[in-house]
């Protein structure tokens, strides 16, 4: 299990829980879950058009998210947040759905796609896999502060000179790169599990954002360590494992809520906004 | 432009023709008017969650060897109750709800697709339930759709005024004696069904177009409820009708004359109508500052 293909496997099962977990974290703070969703899952669209051209995957990819992001983020200004990532979605959709019906060969290589393909991951895929997270952890380091302000107290960030739309474009696009880089290998649909399951449960444990982000990786390393040991073991496709370990997650960080919020009757946590420590 | 020109040969004498366009119209319909709510609402990622969790729904029917659409309504009904159970009637939690149900089913999914293509030697399978194909519907299906359409706008029919109410203001409706939790519930489980016809025309995964994008187009031209659902409704058909002529020209075009995806089409003729749709209110503010 810890032998050869094996080993890029989990080395890159590491990389994308730990960025997952922690820009997961200012997803599930910003109430973006749809975006998160939403991005990764049209990023799809740019896999087929690059297999259709005969370019690098990531290419096609990274191209389409950050389109993806971009528009979100400009349309999302006129129009409803909600109502322009369906549509951005459903038109990168449209356009991948295009795609597939010109190229010749399909089916494996775009499930796969969707729902990842972990095993299968060669050496090759490492370094650029690694390089995308570093990016991505550099640019939440830089944008910690600001972002934490403007994700809690938008207006409190505006006066401080914290443009909320820059933030916003600035989130949307750390989450494209995340996708990026993720995709290729919990696939499209499920880097969402991970991104919303593991921060999700850990703010039901922790109020302090710096402890919730550490949590929020630790749950996501777990989910992703015991994914790929289950599917190696039982040959299962490895997004079943990440989808369900998101959703028990969450159940046992809301049970914990529940038992704690119980205990502490009068001490109105409902909700808690989460204190920022700046 | 002559009409052979527009319409290619066969295509009113095509079969599949004429039950796209009965089915378009119909599915056309039912999405805009359960759409408009869903827009009013801000759930779109509800009913975007719905339609992807129809891909479980979907590949689970391929396995028992059930119609797919019994499927996409299964799956719908079930994601909708657990995202109600979860919590989507608060607003902080609303997209927390949507999206636990949504991963957790799509990771069966991801197991159900792995045992359609082991057991039953399918690998097509997820193609067609993901981009779904209008002409692909056969006529004994037909009355299934008109039915569960007509049960749907029956349903919204029946919600509309305690619906309404409760989009405005939940408080208001609560004070009103209206059971605002109730008329939510039964409000997802039409969003349910209304997606599972969508996903059935023009697949899982672009259901969400018809569902969101003719409300979205219309709420921006009207505030006016009732005339919003109309012209959704008038929209999504324009699109389905159009994308369908669409299609079906585009047999002999390149790059391999087997024709352009239905699905293609209608998205995008959707994606521009609600970008045309900004333009008024641009111009308006334009027209202020300038």
């Amino acid at each position: 299990m810890f032998s050869g293909f094996m080993v890029n496997a989990w080395t890159v099962g590491s990389i994308v829980a730990v960025v997952a977990g922690l820009v997961g974290f200012f997803t599930v703070l910003r109430g973006s879950a749809f975006v998160a969703h939403a991005i990764p899952n049209g990023s799809f669209a740019g896999a087929a058009g690059a297999t259709l051209l005969g370019i690098n995957t990531l290419v096609g990819l990274g191209a389409f998210s950050l389109l993806g992001a971009l528009s979100i983020g400009v349309l999302g200004r006129r129009g409803r947040h909600d109502v322009v990532t369906a549509l951005a979605l459903v038109m990168m959709l449209g356009l991948g759905a295009l795609f597939l019906s010109f190229s010749a060969q399909y089916a494996p290589e775009i499930e796969s796609l969707l729902f990842g393909e972990v095993l299968g991951i060669s050496a090759n895929q490492v370094a650029p896999t690694a390089a995308l997270a570093v990016a991505c952890v550099a640019a939440i380091v830089a944008l910690y502060r600001p972002l934490m302000l403007s994700s809690v107290l938008a207006e409190v960030g505006e006066a401080r000179g914290v443009s909320a739309f820059a933030m916003e474009l600035c989130f949307l696009v750390v989450v494209a790169l995340a996708a990026t880089m993720t995709v290729p290998v919990v696939g499209t649909l499920l880097i969402f599990s991970l991104m919303i399951g593991a921060p999700a449960a850990a703010r039901s444990f922790t109020d302090r954002p710096l402890v919730a982000m550490a949590l929020s990786v630790a749950i996501a390393l777990v989910t992703v360590w015991s994914a790929i040991a289950a599917s190696y073991e039982t040959n299962y496709p490895v997004g079943f494992f990440v989808g369900s370990a998101g959703a028990v997650a969450y159940a046992l960080g809301r049970i914990w809520a529940g038992w704690r919020g119980g205990r502490a009757v009068g001490r109105a946590v409902v909700n808690p906004a989460p204190t920022i420590v700046t | 432009m002559s009409a052979a020109l527009i319409f290619a040969h066969g295509f009113f004498s095509s079969e599949d023709v004429r039950i796209a366009i009965v089915v378009g119209a119909v599915v056309a319909v039912v999405s805009g008017t359960v759409g408009t709510f869903t827009v009013m609402r801000g759930q779109s990622f509800a009913g975007e969650a719905l339609g992807d969790i129809g891909i479980t729904g979907g590949s689970g029917a391929f396995l028992f060897g059930v119609g797919p659409l019994w499927g996409f309504v299964a799956a719908g009904v079930v994601a909708a109750a657990a995202m109600e159970l979860i919590g989507i009637q608060r607003p902080r939690g609303r997209d927390l709800a949507t999206g636990i149900v949504l991963g957790a089913a799509l990771g069966l999914a991801a197991l159900l697709l792995y045992l359609d293509s082991t057991l039953h030697n399918t690998t097509g399978a997820g193609r067609t339930i993901l981009f779904g194909s209008v002409f692909a519907v056969s006529v004994g299906t037909l009355p299934l759709i008109a039915g569960l359409g007509a049960g749907v706008l029956a349903l919204i029919a029946l919600l509309y005024r305690p619906l309404l109410l409760s989009c405005v203001s939940a408080e208001m409706a609560a004070a009103r004696g209206i059971a605002v939790r109730a008329v939510g519930a039964a409000y997802l489980l039409a969003l349910a069904l209304a997606v599972a016809l969508a996903a059935i025309s023009i697949g899982a995964i672009l259901s969400t177009a018809l569902l969101i994008g003719p409300a979205a187009t219309a709420l921006r031209l009207t505030r006016r409820p009732g005339l919003a659902i109309a012209v959704a409704g008038l929209v999504g058909v324009a699109a389905m009708w159009l994308g369908i002529l669409l299609a079906y020209d585009s047999y002999y075009w390149p790059p391999k004359e087997t024709g352009w995806p239905v699905s293609f089409f209608v998205v995008t003729l959707i994606f521009l109508a609600y970008l045309l749709s900004g333009l008024p209110a641009l111009l308006r503010r334009r027209g202020r500052s300038g």
